[in-house]
């Protein structure tokens, strides 16, 4: 019996050899993010599947045999880095993916740049992980806070909307949101009249959003996420600010958030994204593909975890070495990026990935077709107008 | 017009109401929770998760049956409840017996349970409700607007918790109640089933916590975690108004409410610490919670 075993090793392991290159590489890829709180429908197993795609799509006979492990950091710094620890010390992993919710995303940032390991984040808002805080160990896939503020900012200013009151939720994402749409709004003639800091995650926010109704406002900017918007959006219905002639900016929406609020309370809504599973029909076939094995269809960020995923391969392919974590992410800014999802664009020297961004409006239930059937393009921001300009960011890499 | 520490009244009369709505779900929470604790002595961390599984149950009756908003009130509390009536005869009742801790154990692996099967099958994102019909609008009162729905569910809330209090304080059936905490064997002897009127309570204390799930079910996301997110702060009030405390829950519910309201029109940012701050100088002042009694 245990020779049985032994042989068949043995002959499982002669096959696997004469299919591999010279080069044989065995990477392994930790996606690290929020798998049962208020971020896990637009990270969680959804983004693990979308990364074992992008390792299908890569190929397996490129001699680069790939493992997936995942892991659940509960949105706190402390949980996310013990597992990044572990992660880079003692399981062998190369690069941690996706990584959403902002203060856990720059401690694994710190930490990548320490093992010099890969971290392709595509969770996280912050500009700050390509911004002050830049690594050369870092990729910033698929949005980040400035590209936010500068489409849906700069949208709702552009329709009249030139005085703002925040409600921001506590920490480092929305502090960094709030400053960017901040700078945006001023920039363009707005003013901003106040703001309050919510304690994260909430549940009633119409206290809140009565202060910013006194505050006579035209814009309501919602510097939050997930079930947070979700909560502030569907009060403020309750309490008729919009009837009241004041406008709600949720500067971070994803289009579960659309689905969970049903089009009824989210009509109307201008938001921006780097994603929409009906843009074309390279991203209606892959979503099609995601909604098989998830049973909805892909936030941006998922998709941005299936690209960036994707890019990391090939770099890792271009390089024939995946252990210099700084060289592959020098060669994934080296080489242009192509995939069915953002198209094709580019990695800067200070991290960020670059692509068109898309100011979308949710429609109203007449205008959808059925269910996720969500957003009219107002306008796509093209990817040299989508993101801050490498100059201003204030990153150490760029000369 | 005068101003407090620069907030004009107006606002000031906003966020205390807004305090006393918030209030009102603290307060039926509490004192299903107060309830179970009182008679059966069961620390139950399922709370959060029944009073979830309101808000779900209303959203499935309206989604697969049409069962609009009103019917499920009555519905989705019953139908808990009865769920509730299981978990008692089938677990919770073997535990008697023994420690705090393992009641304690028991149902909050349950609550993780609940919450994990629905997650797995909705997802965290939320559900849509609406509020119905005949409640949707609002009143100006002239310091704020004031939808009819939030008022409906203040009154709602305060006519139940008063009711409660009634039933258990004031009549015969509530004497039957509280003497059998007192003297479970006694209370047996006279001829009074004991181990059904347990049964019936923990299955009252459970529909009530549905009850104001059914409530937040327009106002709130309903998704898996509503009630993880508020449980802890529940806990935080029955132990501020006494453990066990009928009226401690009502009053400190509704109380809480009112300060928490007030600190996020001060300090938003320590609205959410607030009432532990509150409950650690309430244990070092008075051990037992306010309307709690020494033992």
């Amino acid at each position: 019996m245990k020779n049985t075993g032994f042989l068949l090793a043995s002959l499982a392991a002669s096959l696997m050899a004469t299919s591999a290159l010279a080069q044989d590489i065995s990477v392994k890829i930790g996606v690290l993010n929020d798998r049962s709180g208020i971020y896990s429908d637009i990270t969680g197993e959804g983004s693990v599947i979308a990364a074992q795609l992008a390792v299908e799509d890569f190929g397996t006979d490129k001699g680069i045999a790939v493992e997936i492990v995942s892991a659940d950091h509960q949105n706190k710094p402390d949980v996310g880095s013990n597992v990044a620890r572990q992660w880079y010390d003692t399981e062998n992993v190369d690069m941690i993916a996706d990584v959403p919710t902002s203060s856990v995303a720059l401690a694994i940032h710190e930490i990548t740049r320490e093992k010099n390991k890969v971290h392709v984040n595509s969770g996280a808002a912050s500009s700050d992980l390509t911004g002050s805080a830049c690594s050369p160990n870092t990729v910033h896939w698929t949005y980040d806070t400035w590209a936010l503020a500068n489409g849906t900012g700069g949208a709702m200013v552009a329709a009249g909307g030139d005085s703002w009151f925040f409600v921001t939720a506590d920490y480092a994402f929305g502090h960094a949101l709030e400053r960017d749409t901040t700078a945006m709004v001023e920039k363009s003639g707005g003013t901003v009249l106040g703001g309050v800091r919510t304690p994260f995650p909430g549940q009633d926010f119409s206290s809140f959003l009565l202060q910013a109704q006194s505050s006579g406002a035209k814009v309501i900017g919602l510097a939050n996420a997930g079930g947070d918007t979700i909560n502030s959006i569907k009060q403020a219905s309750e309490f008729g600010i919009t009837q009241g002639g004041q406008s709600l900016a949720g500067l971070l929406m994803f289009v579960n958030d659309v689905h969970s609020l049903g089009l009824d309370v989210a009509q109307g809504l201008v938001l921006t994204e780097s994603f929409y599973w009906d843009l074309n029909d390279q991203t209606r076939e892959w979503s099609t593909r995601f909604e098989e094995k998830t049973g909805n269809k892909p936030s941006m960020i998922q998709a941005g975890v299936y690209a960036g995923t994707l890019h990391y391969l090939k770099a890792v392919e271009a390089l024939g070495s995946k252990d210099d974590g700084a060289a592959v992410v020098a060669k994934m800014k080296e080489l242009k990026t192509d995939d069915p999802l953002f198209g094709q664009g580019e990695v800067r020297e200070d991290g960020r990935k670059v692509h068109d961004m898309y100011l979308f409006r949710v429609k109203t239930p007449d205008q959808s077709e059925g269910p996720w059937d969500y957003y009219e393009t107002v306008s796509t921001i093209p990817a040299a107008e989508a993101f801050r300009p490498l100059a201003d960011g204030g990153c150490s890499l760029v000369q | 017009m005068f101003e407090l520490l620069g907030i004009p009244p107006q606002a000031l009369f906003g966020q205390l109401l807004l305090g006393l709505i918030n209030g009102s779900f603290y307060a039926i929470l509490s004192l299903g929770l107060a309830i179970i604790f009182g008679l059966l002595n069961i620390i139950n961390f399922t709370h959060g998760a029944q009073y979830m599984l309101g808000a779900f149950v209303a959203w499935m009756l309206l989604t697969y049956f049409g069962v609009p908003y009103w019917g499920a009130l009555l519905l989705a509390p019953v139908l808990v409840g009865i769920k509730g009536v299981i978990i008692e005869r089938l677990l919770i009742s073997r535990l008697y017996h023994l420690d705090h801790l393992y009641g304690l154990l028991l149902t909050f692996g349950l609550a993780l349970i609940i919450q994990g099967l629905l997650r797995n099958q909705y997802g965290i994102s939320g559900l849509p409700y609406a509020i119905p019909p005949q409640l949707s609008g609002g009143q100006n009162l002239g310091f704020m607007f004031l939808p009819n729905y939030r008022a409906w569910v203040v009154v709602a809330s305060l006519v139940v918790c008063l009711a409660t209090w009634f039933v258990i304080e004031k009549t015969r059936l509530g004497a039957y109640l509280r003497a059998a905490t007192e003297n479970p064997t006694l209370v047996g002897a006279f001829g009074i089933n004991v181990p059904r009127m347990i049964t019936l309570t923990y299955g009252f204390g459970v529909a009530l916590a549905a009850f104001a799930g059914v409530l937040a079910a327009p106002i709130y996301a309903v998704n898996p975690n509503m009630g993880a997110d508020l449980i802890i702060v529940v806990f935080a009030v029955v132990v501020i108004g006494g453990m066990g405390s009928i009226l401690g829950a009502i009053v400190t519910g509704f109380g809480l409410g009112l300060v928490e309201g007030l600190t996020k029109v001060f300090y938003p940012e320590a609205s959410s610490v607030i009432i532990f701050v509150i409950m650690a100088i309430v244990l070092l002042v008075k051990p037992a919670g306010l309307f709690g009694r020494t033992a």
